[in-house]
């Protein structure tokens, strides 16, 4: 039960006697940290046989003791070190007192190794052992985690770093695993079970009167438009900085995990998003960072300045950092708070932290209406400022702490804020001019209700089942997305106004050919339907337990699959045992994933070639909106192929 | 969950109030158990209810309730069959109906809303009002026909925490047309005024 505290403890001792030293009187006022800084690489196990344990235990976060769960006494949980072509045995003891499961996220195994209770395997009883074993066909970075009730929001994941069998494509001097997570005092169930209460009852950025009267976010117009239709536009994360610390491989922004490199070195960024619930912006004030991967998958250089990570998804970055400190930020989607470590050249050394920005506000777009033509008064409010009243976690001080001044350290500033190293990538404004035309062909009804500003008209086009005739209609479906559009080239949510480089969907184009280039035979659309009042999440309008059907691919074909998001939050979906390709344009070098984010009102289209004869989960990564029942089972059949 | 738990102070006759619910089950279906209730000081309990209800999500916003209501209390102890409704109106405005039928052949109807005016992130001003129908005269409980008393009442609450928001308020109340005469014939006021203070509470 207290290992890890006993390592804690240690490495806190470590860092005043050690890397402290440089602390003392060097640096000058604003380079105090607030701690040393923890230099402490995260723990390894590599080889043929490993050996995991699941344990419950304290974790200190900040300085402040909270339950958790975690692999070998650690969270993360170590990162366990592969190499392509070889064959891995893991035994791993479940030492809880309930069952759990450990998933390997992103790695092609077998369907019985998959790890997912009720799917692939029953769970891991309490105080049992369950054997994993399989041959490792790939490369790259992946993670690993608990996918039985909440244990992932409490602490069970980790990374995993596969080499590759043959020379690396990507030349790097020196490596870090970032594992980026959300952190909460409270048990995953406590959480869940508040959000079923009172959906937003973590919500402390919402709209107030006092916002209204201080010409902050919506104006009134707006506020009675939304409030007609019953949607919260604040509604940006479900789970906030209100109970999260967001955490850096298991350090809190005041703790500040600091990783070490030699000016001039190339830096290999390996960033793991294994959070429950939050997508993060990314950046490093100062620093450039170069994406080379994607969920584990090569993709051609691109520079960027700031990228957002869904929920499971990963990025390899490049840095080639000078003699300084960086601040290396993961800054929580709705603003609430954010996770912070430090890239220095010694340990002791840390750079400002910047400010909190302030928090989106959801558009009508975002709510599936299009760009429509009637919208554009219907500015995004951000312009506006933030309600005054709104709270952020603790993080927030940090940046008076550390004596962030904005220009000095401000990020490196690119002409216009165009999308990443991606000239003529189509942008918005482009999208906007298409769907505008859409409209009228398509939409004519709704776009001429919308025009109007007619409420009621406005009202029943937000759930008409005849946009989607496949959803079964419930009270789980709040809304239907009249006009749902295509947002891979756009900037995600909240960043559309940075002055600096964004990373988009379409910027990723994959390194190596893809492997099957054949033309789908087929088309799936799925919609990702919710109830934010209710909190109820689901694929078409069926909850995983109501039950619903399987969705059944045939062995080795290939399929369209379009994800149409009618909510108003994103949802990062994730297949299990396969890779699709995003349709972004980009030929046979079309990105491969595992976990794709489907933006609030957007689509994702990807191909599939399903592949892996088994049962697949297939769900949105939100922890707390697949325990809802954003979730199904994907069948492919049968197990042999027949000859041709 | 608590919504009014106050105490109701008005010259000479001070009371308190409490209106709270609670529910079991899914997201579909589930089972209510609310009560309401009031009473002064010096007579102790006037009118006490307890209901449980059987209550199903008729679309996103709206849920179907159905069951039984006992009253307790000093007045004659009814049963009522309870067919009502809840949920979010535009705006969201929080509204509640419900029509009550005796088991001495007597129909009663009412009608609930507020609104949760956020001031700040945590100071929320509460309006809301409740509507008391009759389809008949109930001499036994001093209720007339028709329009037979409203509530309209102002909340200011802090949440400490969301679950725990201690409030003050007003609370304006009168009886309407044979009801009012019940009351005056009981030499009790037509309308009263009171300054609440409570809590809302839940878990």
């Amino acid at each position: 039960m207290s290992r890890t505290f006993d390592r804690r403890q240690i490495l806190r001792g470590a860092a005043l006697t050690g890397g402290g030293l440089a602390l003392s009187a060097r640096l000058p006022t604003w380079a105090q940290p607030v701690s040393g800084g923890i230099v402490k690489p995260l723990p390894t196990l590599n080889g043929a046989q490993i050996e995991l344990a699941i344990d419950g235990f304290p974790l200190l976060v900040d300085g402040r003791r909270t339950p958790a769960i975690g692999v070998n006494g650690t969270v993360p949980a170590p990162l366990i070190r592969l190499k392509e072509g070889q064959n891995v045995r893991l035994a791993v003891a479940n030492r809880l007192g309930e069952s759990s499961s450990i998933h390997w996220h992103g790695l092609l195994v077998p369907f019985a190794m998959d790890g997912v209770p009720g799917i692939s395997f029953p769970g891991i009883n309490p105080h049992s052992i369950f054997v994993y074993e399989f041959p490792v066909i790939q490369s790259g970075t992946y993670w690993y985690h608990s996918h039985s009730g909440a244990q992932e929001q409490e602490g069970l994941y980790g990374p995993i770093v596969i080499d590759p069998a043959g020379p690396d494509p990507i030349a790097y001097d020196r490596e870090h695993v970032i594992v980026l997570a959300d952190h909460s005092p409270m048990r995953g169930e406590a959480i869940f079970r508040k959000l079923k209460q009172q959906a937003d009852y973590f919500n402390y950025q919402e709209q107030t009167l006092t916002g209204l009267l201080a010409d902050r976010d919506q104006t009134l117009k707006e506020r009675v438009r939304w409030g007609w239709m019953r949607m919260d536009p604040t509604d940006n994360s479900d789970v906030t900085g209100s109970t999260y610390t967001y955490v850096i491989n298991g350090y809190g922004p005041r703790d500040n995990w600091t990783a070490l490199f030699t000016p001039g070195e190339r830096v290999r960024l390996r960033f793991v998003n294994a959070a429950a619930q939050t997508n993060f912006n990314v950046r490093i004030p100062g620093l450039p960072m170069t994406i080379v991967q994607s969920d584990g998958q090569n993709v051609r250089p691109v520079e960027t300045d700031e990228f957002q990570i869904a929920v499971a998804e990963t990025y390899d970055v490049i840095v080639t950092p000078g003699a300084q400190a960086y601040t290396l930020v993961s800054e929580a989607l709705d603003r609430s708070g954010l996770g912070r470590a430090t890239l220095a050249p010694k340990a002791g050394m840390s750079a400002p932290v910047p400010p909190l920005r302030r928090r989106p506000v959801v558009t009508m777009k975002d709510m599936g209406m299009g760009d429509m033509a009637g919208m554009s008064n219907m500015k995004p409010s951000a312009s506006r400022g933030i309600d005054p009243t709104a709270e952020q976690n603790a993080s927030r001080k940090l940046a008076q702490e550390t004596g962030w001044t904005g220009a000095a350290m401000g990020t490196t500033q690119s002409a216009g804020g165009s999308t990443a190293g991606m000239p003529g990538v189509p942008g918005v404004p482009g999208d906007s001019d298409a769907m505008s035309g859409m409209d009228h062909s398509q939409m004519p009804g709704e776009a001429a209700g919308m025009g109007k500003g007619g409420m009621s008209g406005m009202d029943m086009s937000m759930r008409d089942p005849k946009n989607a005739p496949q959803i079964k209609m419930g009270p789980g479906v709040q809304t239907i997305a009249p006009m749902p559009m295509d947002r891979t080239g756009e900037r995600p949510q909240g960043l559309e106004d940075v002055a600096h480089r964004v990373l988009t969907y379409r910027d990723l184009v994959a390194f190596a050919p893809n492997p099957d280039v054949r033309a789908p035979s087929r088309s799936l659309d799925i919609h990702l339907t919710g109830n934010m009042e209710r909190y109820m999440w689901s694929f078409d309008g069926q909850k995983l337990s109501d039950p619903a059907d399987p969705i059944p691919f045939r062995n080795g074909e290939r399929v369209r699959v379009n994800l149409i998001n009618d909510t108003m939050m994103p949802h990062p979906i994730h297949l299990h045992g396969h890779f699709f390709e995003l349709v972004t344009g980009h030929g046979d070098h079309a990105p491969r994933k595992h976990t794709v984010n489907v933006a609030p009102g957007g689509k994702v289209t990807f191909d599939v070639t399903a592949d892996a004869p088994g049962d697949w989960a297939f769900h949105c990564h939100n922890l707390f909106h697949m325990t809802a029942g954003m979730m199904r089972v994907v069948t492919v059949r049968p197990f042999e192929v027949a000859p041709a | 969950m608590l919504n009014i738990a106050e105490f109701q102070f008005r010259n000479g006759d001070d009371g308190y109030r409490w209106d709270g619910q609670a529910w079991f089950g899914g997201d579909v279906n589930r089972l209510f158990i609310k009560s309401e209730g009031e009473g002064t000081f010096r007579d102790a309990i006037e009118t006490a209810e307890v209901q449980a209800l059987y209550s199903r999500a008729i679309g996103p916003y709206f849920n179907l309730q159905a069951g039984a209501r006992q009253d307790l209390g000093p007045s004659p102890k009814r049963t009522y069959a309870t067919v009502g409704f809840e949920g979010l109106a535009p705006e969201f405005f929080e509204v509640e109906g419900a029509a009550f039928l005796s088991n001495e052949g007597d129909l009663l109807g009412r009608l609930e809303g507020y609104y949760n005016q956020r001031i700040t992130q945590r100071l929320i001003l509460q309006p809301r009002v409740e509507l008391n129908f009759s389809a008949q005269d109930v001499p036994e409980n001093k209720i007339g026909s028709g329009l037979s008393n409203a509530e309209l009442g102002l909340r200011l609450g802090y949440e400490i925490r969301r679950e725990f928001a201690p409030y003050i308020g007003l609370s304006w109340n009168r009886t309407f047309g044979d009801t009012a005469e019940f009351v005056r014939a009981d030499g009790g006021r037509v309308t009263s005024f009171s300054v609440v203070a409570g809590i809302r509470a839940w878990f």
